[in-house]
């Protein structure tokens, strides 16, 4: 159950989308999210799926792995489609009862937002499908590098973000055993009410909270053996090179945003 | 009757993902109550998996499994009744601690089964003393025992639910000689006392040679063997196979029969190796000495 | 050969937390190691072996006495980092001593810590990681590792520090058969092959009978020092201090009590084949 955790998971692979500079691969997805807002309109956003669609083909990902992380927002997507649908008075009148009215600008808004959204979605998990978390990280810590001149203390959320990344398979593992070693015991975590649910959870985080605290005083103990000292005159062995690779994909992708903002000015114009 | 029996016991992890794995492959076993059996395999060979499908914590992909002739799937809102009296100690049971005294982290179980505080304060000082804690510790925090001892308080949380069988996953995992002796004597103790049905899971072919009236042998998710420890330790060259350890003494004696001084019996324990040369030295006469 | 291990009297006891007593873990204990030296040190827990493991790498810090290690002492809190890289420290729980979420990052991490250059950095990763045998399993996550491979990533984690000694406190406690068999394979392959002193605190008295020398721990102090076979030949101290022996050694030892004329110093099971041949020839 704990196992089948998705989001942000990371798919191994060797496509042209896995091999670009982790660092270029975040910078580009903020100007997809930049082109996604900008965009006032369905012609718009037609651009934006093209290039979405492209990314997710280079990627070798299936679709279906898409899907999978756009599902779980379904109902909340649902929901605000139909509010919007509901709510939104403009343009022409369909269907008319009472107070509630359903029209043209109302409809265009639901499809309009849908869209955007699952694009939001597919964008950004391409991102975390094609790039492992710790790879991720590291690119966080030196894009937001400069910072370090304000004392920002990038090198030590870096590294707690990466221990953090490590020992999540640990946790969910222990997780899984305590919860299996506390059924054993007849605790009712699945069923029963939500009283003695709530009681036995006690009986999963005390154990849990207490070997973590046992792992970070280990851990430290190890890191501090192998000479751990803070990020001061660290070296590293992952290498971050940007190729030409990476600023033709940057270049793609402005070439992109530029024609889906000339696109929907033409639309305007053909509009009026 | 067999107290606990499966058939065509069959378990698949991650059905339909490139993970897929056959943990449990077709087992049909019948353990019979009161017996007190070792249960042996290198990991990943499915113990673990087989063990938890006793209590319910799995249900079988396919097959089943009995307990006192019943199928405990038979009806699903039961199965917490299965774990009252299919008791499982997991591995490392230390780390599942969490009341604030020993006491009440020994009774977690019976007041999970809605027992009266006079029944549960019973069952706790009688497991209490069958896996040697001295009452004065049970007002204590567990957290401030030895490891040793905690692992015990462990133990005694399933003990207490008085399972009709109690299966124990490595109980000696990482203790020291002493703390191993220790356990696996109270356990034994408490087994002669309560003449119900014990599985031990071990690495250890050594500890299991010792107390098993029984050992079964898992293997690539197939039963290997289910049979007396004597007869199992009669094939101690296909178990060596498998990658398991046999005790040295097995192996000296093994050794013997290959270079034709053969005994007739199977030798485990180093008692018993003491007595069989001492005898054999001597003729029939056998005065213990040389 | 040189000393690389100076111990002299060491003796540490636990600061008191206030309602407790200061316990003496340690009481007084003389021991050097020679360079390229494979010691065993057996104890039962509690006996003070784990204690005197943390005081090489200076993780504590004697209460009286002194540790010299490769000619630091570990109370030089300025050559703290260049003792740790001579003196590396593998600890029991394989998953609570890695750090990385990629196999070959985490035995690179005192690489990184040190500031090597990346070219030696990478050479010494990759020389690490097939001195382990674990070379093909560089990009892996950790979490995908069994116990005795992610103890063998934790060995070479040190091995890339290029250190003269490497301490183990109880690596394969948690461990299975098989991970046991690995771990132990791959240090006495960095002994033998690399000349590494290997300083492995255990209670498997199998793992110490493979030693070159064991010392028996027991009650904070020194019990027995010498090599396998003269240890295990005190059946009986060894049993009081609550370890075992090799099953052939105590069946030596019980055929002796009952007047067989069988050597004492039995470790092997082939001493043991060949002697008890002996006695039925005899007869």
């Amino acid at each position: 159950m704990l196992r089948d955790v998705t989001i942000g998971q990371y798919f191994p692979g060797n496509s042209i989308i896995h091999r670009l500079d982790p660092r270029f691969k975040i910078v580009i997805t903020l100007i997809y999210i930049l082109m996604l807002f900008t965009g006032s309109n369905v012609v718009c956003l037609a651009v934006g799926a093209v290039y979405t669609l492209i990314a997710v083909f280079l990627s070798r990902i299936p679709l279906k792995m898409f899907w999978k992380s756009v599902k779980p927002l379904l109902p909340f997507l649902l929901i605000t489609a139909v509010l919007n649908v509901l709510l939104v008075d403009s343009g022409d009148v369909y269907f008319k009862w009472k107070f509630l009215k359903v029209t043209e600008g109302g409809i265009n808004i639901s499809v309009f937002m849908i869209i955007r959204i699952v694009l939001l979605i597919m964008g950004s998990s391409l991102l975390t499908y094609t790039t492992s978390p710790i790879t991720l990280t590291d690119a966080i810590e030196r894009l937001l590098s400069p910072l370090k001149l304000l004392k920002f203390p990038v090198h030590e959320l870096a590294m707690m973000m990466s221990i953090a990344l490590r020992f999540v398979p640990t946790l969910i593992e222990e997780t899984d055993k305590i919860m299996s070693a506390q059924k054993a015991r007849g605790a009712e975590i699945d069923t029963g009410s939500f009283l003695t649910r709530a009681k036995n959870m006690i009986s999963i985080l005390v154990p849990l909270f207490i070997s973590s605290f046992r792992r970070a005083d280990e851990l430290a103990t190890a890191m501090e053996c192998r000479c751990y000292n803070g990020g001061e005159g660290r070296t590293r062995l992952r290498q971050l090179k940007a190729s030409a690779r990476d600023v033709i994909a940057l270049v793609i992708t402005l070439m992109f945003y530029a024609a889906a903002i000339a696109v929907s000015i033409i639309f305007k114009h053909l509009m009026k | 009757m067999a107290i606990l029996e499966t058939r065509q016991l069959t378990y698949t992890y991650s059905i339909g993902s490139p993970f897929e794995k056959t943990a449990v492959d077709h087992v049909d076993l019948k353990i019979e109550e009161g017996e007190m059996v070792g249960v042996m395999g290198h990991t990943g060979s499915g113990k673990s998996t087989l063990i938890q499908h006793f209590n319910g914590l799995l249900r079988p992909t396919s097959g089943q499994v009995l307990l006192d002739g019943q199928d405990i799937w038979a009806d699903k809102k039961k199965i917490r009744d299965v774990r009252f009296q299919v008791g499982l100690v997991f591995q490392y049971p230390e780390y599942q601690i969490f009341e604030e005294t020993v006491f009440k982290d020994i009774a977690f179980g019976p007041r999970n089964m809605g027992l009266d505080d006079k029944e549960i304060k019973r069952r706790v000082l009688e497991t209490a003393h069958d896996i040697g804690l001295r009452e004065e510790l049970l007002k204590r925090s567990p957290f401030d025992l030895s490891g040793g001892q905690k692992r015990r308080v462990a133990i005694a949380g399933v003990m207490a639910m008085e399972p009709k069988v109690l299966i124990l996953d490595e109980p000696t995992a990482g203790l020291d000689p002493a703390g191993r002796d220790k356990i696996l004597s109270h356990i034994k103790r408490y087994h002669e006392r309560r003449k119900n049905t014990i599985l031990i899971v071990s690495h250890s072919m050594e500890d299991i040679a010792g107390f098993a009236d029984k050992i079964l042998v898992m293997n690539k998710a197939k039963l290997f063997c289910y049979d007396d420890t004597e007869k199992v330790f009669g094939r101690a060259e296909e178990i060596s196979e498998i990658g398991l350890d046999v005790p040295q003494i097995t192996k000296v004696f093994m050794e013997l029969k290959k270079q034709g001084l053969d005994f007739g019996k199977e030798v485990y324990t180093v008692p018993y190796a003491r007595d069989l040369l001492l005898k054999h030295l001597h003729g029939k006469a056998g005065d213990g000495q040389c | 050969m040189e000393n690389i291990i100076e111990i002299s009297g060491l003796h540490f006891s636990y600061p008191s937390d206030g309602d407790t007593e200061p316990a003496e873990v340690l009481k007084g204990i003389d021991l050097t190691i020679k360079e390229g030296e494979f010691v065993a040190v057996l104890g039962h827990n509690g006996s003070g072996k784990s204690t005197l493991a943390k005081h090489i790498n200076a993780i504590l810090l004697p209460t009286e006495g002194k540790v010299v290690v490769d000619g630091i002492d570990t109370a030089d809190e300025s050559r703290l980092f260049e003792l740790r890289q001579r003196a590396g420290m593998v600890f029991q729980n394989p998953d609570n001593q890695i750090v990385s979420s990629v196999v070959e990052e985490d035995v690179a991490f005192a690489l990184e810590n040190l500031g090597v250059p990346y070219e030696e950095m990478r050479r010494r990763v990759d020389e690490s990681l097939k001195a382990v045998n674990m070379y093909d399993y560089r990009q892996h996550s950790p979490s995908q590792l069994s116990g005795g491979q992610k103890q063998r990533i934790a060995i070479a984690g040190i091995i890339a520090m290029q250190p003269k000694c490497i301490i183990l406190d109880e690596p394969t406690a948690m461990l299975d058969p098989q991970g046991r068999r690995e771990v132990m394979a791959t240090i006495k392959k960095m002994n033998r092959e690399q000349g590494i002193t290997i300083v492995l605190i255990t209670h498997y008295m199998d793992e110490a009978a493979q030693c070159d020398r064991v010392v028996v721990m027991d009650k904070g102090t020194v019990a027995l020092d010498d090599t396998p076979r003269e240890v295990f030949s005190h059946v009986e101290r060894v049993m009081e201090i609550g370890l075992d022996v090799p099953q052939v050694t105590e069946l030596a030892w019980e055929l002796r009590k009952a007047g067989c004329d069988i050597p004492q110093d039995i470790i092997t099971e082939d001493e043991c084949v060949a002697a008890i041949q002996k006695l039925f020839a005899a007869k």
